[in-house]
């Protein structure tokens, strides 16, 4: 259990996907206007996070690692190098088919994060994720959690930055610093302070 | 011929792709600690923007409008996984050290807007220096936010010692800060705030 809560906890503070790693830095520089779409788009990308990575790590465990079609009568077999075009058509396959999901059964949920759910195709967090939970080499458990705390991570920090932008704006800055220069300066100082949780164990 | 240049010339400056559009700054960050990384990195976005930016131009009459982002993506990411296993075959230890940002550069906002957004419309050579034009852009500031960290972090340029740091009996305390994830937030954010002081009319 507390394997579990190492992997989850670190996944969330101490290697945020947003501060530490860089990833989905686009839409996280372009969606954190206000709060609460913010919000809107962590929830979306910690639901997308939970089912894509373990579902990868089935295809990677089934289908693509070396020696894991042993099954089908090739142990020889390494097929890992399809592993990017695999990843990426799984998660494009997902966010289209929660997108169809939400639409039928959660009419209300779907008109909030509608506009969220194409963007997160190329968010570098979901596929990053995936990609890290291979490099890992993470079974069925730990990357469901995995998914859900990187997820989880990246929420925090978006709708964090998006409460000190919205702050931002009354303050009488420079022109050319306005907007995106500031913002950029800001999550900075957030992932210095993110920072001093790496000195956590547990 | 003017066309062409502009097509070039134009996305390093005037309409930086990092800077500007604020396209691709995941990968962008992470592997700037140092120069060597910086610039497999450059070299490994300008092959697949300028590439993938040919290819989807070149088949542009022929793909139906309702499928094109996923033959976009199918494309990038055949381009990509080339990259990848070339970098895994010569370069084993530097794409251990690039980890998962190689893979990446299929999520990489700037090589799918430059399909989407000039590949579906333009021909084929102008796409391609298009492609090589902003992937250029991207390299621009990868390899200056490198240059200011690796020179302040540990002192040297290319893993060679510029300035000689204390831990090895040299005289220059190095700044670890520059090593660490918030210098480049910090450099890209002052990188932005220059060029728009520079060119006013790029202001929001």
């Amino acid at each position: 259990m507390a394997h579990y809560f190492t992997i989850f906890f670190d996944s969330v503070f101490v290697d945020n996907i947003a501060l530490t790693f860089f990833l989905g830095m686009c839409t996280f520089i372009a969606v954190s206007k206000k709060v609460d779409t913010a919000i809107m788009l962590g929830i979306a990308v910690v639901a997308v996070n939970f089912i894509t990575v373990p579902v990868n790590n089935i295809l990677y465990n089934v289908l693509l690692k070396e020696g894991a079609l042993s099954w089908a009568g090739y142990p020889e077999l390494d097929l890992s190098f399809l592993g990017l075009i695999t990843y990426i058509g799984v998660i494009a396959a997902i966010v289209q088919i929660l997108e169809m999901f939400l639409d039928k059964y959660f009419p209300a949920l779907y008109n909030a994060l509608g506009i969220f759910l194409p963007l997160i195709t190329v968010n570098c967090a979901i596929m990053g994720a995936s990609l890290f939970m291979v490099e890992r080499d993470y079974n069925f458990a730990e990357s469901t959690v995995y998914g859900i705390g990187v997820g989880l991570g990246f929420a925090i920090a978006i709708a964090l930055l998006a409460g000190i932008r919205e702050k931002l704006v009354y303050s009488d800055m420079p022109k050319a610093l306005r907007g995106v220069g500031a913002t950029f300066i800001v999550v900075g100082l957030m992932a210095m302070s993110f920072q001093a949780f790496s000195g956590l164990q547990f | 011929m003017a066309n062409a240049k502009d097509a070039l010339l134009d996305p390093l400056f005037n309409n930086n792709p990092i800077a500007l559009q604020i396209l691709g700054i995941c990968s962008a960050l992470a592997v700037t600690n140092k120069m060597s990384t910086a610039l497999t990195m450059s070299v490994a976005v300008i092959l697949v923007t300028g590439l993938s930016n040919a290819s989807v131009s070149a088949i542009r009459n022929h793909i139906p409008n309702s499928v094109r982002i996923i033959v976009q993506m199918t494309i990038i990411a055949t381009l990509v996984i080339i990259v990848d296993q070339m970098l895994k075959a010569y370069a084993y230890e530097m794409s251990k050290q690039l980890s998962v940002y190689v893979g990446l550069i299929i999520t990489n906002c700037i090589v799918m807007g430059r399909t989407e957004a000039y590949a579906m419309k333009n021909p084929v050579y102008e796409s391609l220096l298009d492609g090589i034009g902003n992937g250029l852009g991207y390299s621009l500031i990868l390899l200056i936010v490198a240059f200011i960290r690796e020179l302040f972090g540990s002192g040297s340029i290319f893993g060679l010692t510029i300035l000689n740091p204390a831990n090895n009996d040299g005289w220059y305390v190095t700044n670890g800060l520059m090593l660490l994830a918030p210098s480049a937030f910090f450099l890209i954010g002052f990188i932005i705030w220059g060029l728009r002081t520079w060119k006013p009319e790029l202001q929001e």
